[in-house]
C-alpha cells in the first residue's frame, strides 16, 4: 500500500468519524468541532491527491489554503451563532 | 518495513484515535484541547506529503486560531453539570451503521482514484511561474494566476465578521488576569511580529505568505486582548476598520491599476493580470495589506467585542 492510498483510508475513517459527531455530537459546540473534523479531512484528501506528483501539485494546495481560511470563518460565525442562541436561552 | 512507513502509519492511527477522542470525550473542554492536538497532528500529516505551506497554515490557523475560537466559545457555555439535552434523534447504533456504511463507499471511492493524475494543472502552472513575479508556486498561484479566489475570499473573511458582529451578544468580560501571562504576551509581541513579516517575506520564495503571517499577527494580538492589554484595539477604531479593509481595497485598487495599465484597444481586458514589469510590487503590496487585514480580522473574531476591563 502506498503512502497516498494510506491517507486516503485515512481521510474517508476520518470524515466518517465526524459524520458520527455530527449527528450524535450532545452540545451544538462539539457539532461545529465534527464538522470541521469533516472539513479536514476533506482537505486531507487534497492534499494527499497533490502528493501524488513530484513536485506535489502546488495548485491544489492553493486551493486548500483558501479552503482553510474559508472554514475558519465559517466556523466564527457558527460559534457567534451558537452563543446568541445559549443567551437567548438563558 | 522502513521507519518512513512505520511513521506515516503511525501518524495516520494516531489522527483517527484523536479524531474519535474529540468525538466522544466527555467534557466539551476535553474535546477542544483533543481537537487543537488532532490539528497539529494534522500539519503534521501535511508536512510530510509534501505541502509545507499547509503545514505552517494549520498549525497556525487550523489549531491555534481555531483552538482559541473554540475555548473562548466555551467560555460562554453554561456551567451546567446535568447532560445537556440530546438533540439526536437517531439511535446510536443506526447512525454508527450510516456513518461506518458512508465512510467506507468514501474509502472505495477514493482508493479507485488513480496514482497518475490524468490531467494536471502543475506543467501548465510552473511554465508561467517565471511570468507571474514571485518564484513561489503557492504565492504565484494565490495572487496571481487565481487572484479571484483569494480576493473573494478576503470578502467571505469581511463577511464573517460582520456577521459575527451582528448576532453576537455582547458579553461581560469578568476575567482575572494572570500577571506573568501579562507579562509573557508583551514579551512575545515583538517576537511574534518578526517571525510574522519574515513569513510573509520568504512567501515569495519559499513556503509561507500572507494568510500564514496573519495567522501569527493575529496570535500575537489574541494573545494581548485576551490578557485584558491594547484596549484600543476593537472595531469602534476607525484606523482598525481601515486596516481591516486595506486588504480587499489594495486587491481592487491594484486591480483597477493593472487595468488602465494593460488597456489596449481591441483587446480583451482581463481583470486581475497583473502586468510583468510591476508583478512582483503589486503582490507584495497587496500581501502586506491582507497580511494586516487578515491579522485584524481574525483577531476581533477571536476576541469579539468584550467590554473593556479597568486593568
Amino acid at each position: 500500500m502506498s503512502l497516498v492510498h494510506w491517507y486516503l483510508l485515512i481521510a474517508a475513517a476520518l470524515w466518517g468519524i465526524g459524520c458520527y459527531g455530527l449527528i450524535r455530537g450532545p452540545e451544538l459546540l462539539r457539532r461545529i468541532i465534527a464538522l470541521n473534523l469533516m472539513g479536514a479531512a476533506v482537505f486531507l484528501v487534497m492534499v494527499t491527491l497533490a502528493a501524488r506528483t513530484e513536485p506535489a501539485d502546488g495548485v491544489l494546495h492553493a486551493l486548500v489554503l483558501t479552503g482553510l481560511v474559508v472554514a475558519v470563518s465559517a466556523t466564527a460565525f457558527a460559534l457567534a451563532l451558537v452563543a446568541r442562541t445559549l443567551s437567548e436561552q438563558a | 518495513m522502513s521507519g518512513d512507513f512505520w511513521f506515516d502509519a503511525l501518524l495516520g492511527v494516531l489522527l483517527l484515535v484523536l479524531a474519535l477522542a474529540t468525538i466522544q470525550a466527555r467534557q466539551l473542554a476535553a474535546a477542544v484541547m483533543l481537537y487543537v492536538v488532532f490539528g497539529l497532528m494534522l500539519a503534521l500529516a501535511w508536512a510530510r506529503l509534501g505541502a509545507a505551506d499547509l503545514a505552517l497554515a494549520e498549525a497556525a490557523i487550523g489549531a491555534g486560531l481555531t483552538g482559541a475560537l473554540l475555548f473562548s466559545a466555551l467560555a460562554r457555555q453554561p456551567k451546567s453539570i446535568t447532560p445537556p439535552v440530546r438533540a439526536g434523534k437517531m439511535a446510536p447504533l443506526a447512525a454508527l451503521m450510516l456513518c461506518i456504511s458512508m465512510g467506507t463507499v468514501l474509502g472505495w471511492t477514493l482508493w479507485q482514484l488513480p496514482l497518475q493524475p490524468a490531467h494536471s494543472q502543475l506543467p501548465a502552472a510552473l511554465e508561467q511561474l517565471g511570468s507571474s513575479g514571485t518564484e513561489h508556486l503557492v504565492t504565484a498561484v494565490l495572487l496571481n494566476f487565481r487572484a479571484w479566489d483569494t480576493l473573494l475570499e478576503l470578502l467571505v473573511l469581511l463577511l464573517a465578521l460582520l456577521g459575527t458582529r451582528l448576532v453576537a451578544a455582547p458579553e461581560p468580560a469578568a476575567l482575572q488576569h494572570w500577571p506573568l501571562a501579562r507579562q509573557w504576551s508583551i514579551r512575545l509581541l515583538p517576537l511574534l511580529v518578526l517571525v510574522a513579516f519574515f513569513v510573509l517575506w520568504r512567501g515569495a520564495t519559499a513556503p509561507g505568505g500572507a494568510f500564514q503571517a496573519g495567522a501569527l499577527l493575529a496570535a500575537a494580538l489574541v494573545v494581548l486582548r485576551l490578557n485584558g492589554q491594547l484596549p484600543m484595539l476593537s472595531f469602534g477604531a476607525w484606523w482598525v476598520r481601515a486596516l481591516i479593509l486595506a486588504g480587499v481595497l489594495a486587491f481592487l485598487l491594484a486591480g483597477l491599476l493593472s487595468l488602465w495599465l494593460n488597456w489596449q484597444p481591441e483587446q480583451a481586458v482581463q481583470w486581475l493580470s497583473w502586468p510583468l514589469p510591476l508583478a512582483k510590487g503589486l503582490i507584495l503590496l497587496i500581501e502586506l495589506c491582507a497580511t494586516l487585514a487578515i491579522g485584524l480580522t481574525l483577531t476581533l473574531l477571536v476576541v469579539g467585542e468584550r467590554k473593556e476591563l479597568t486593568a
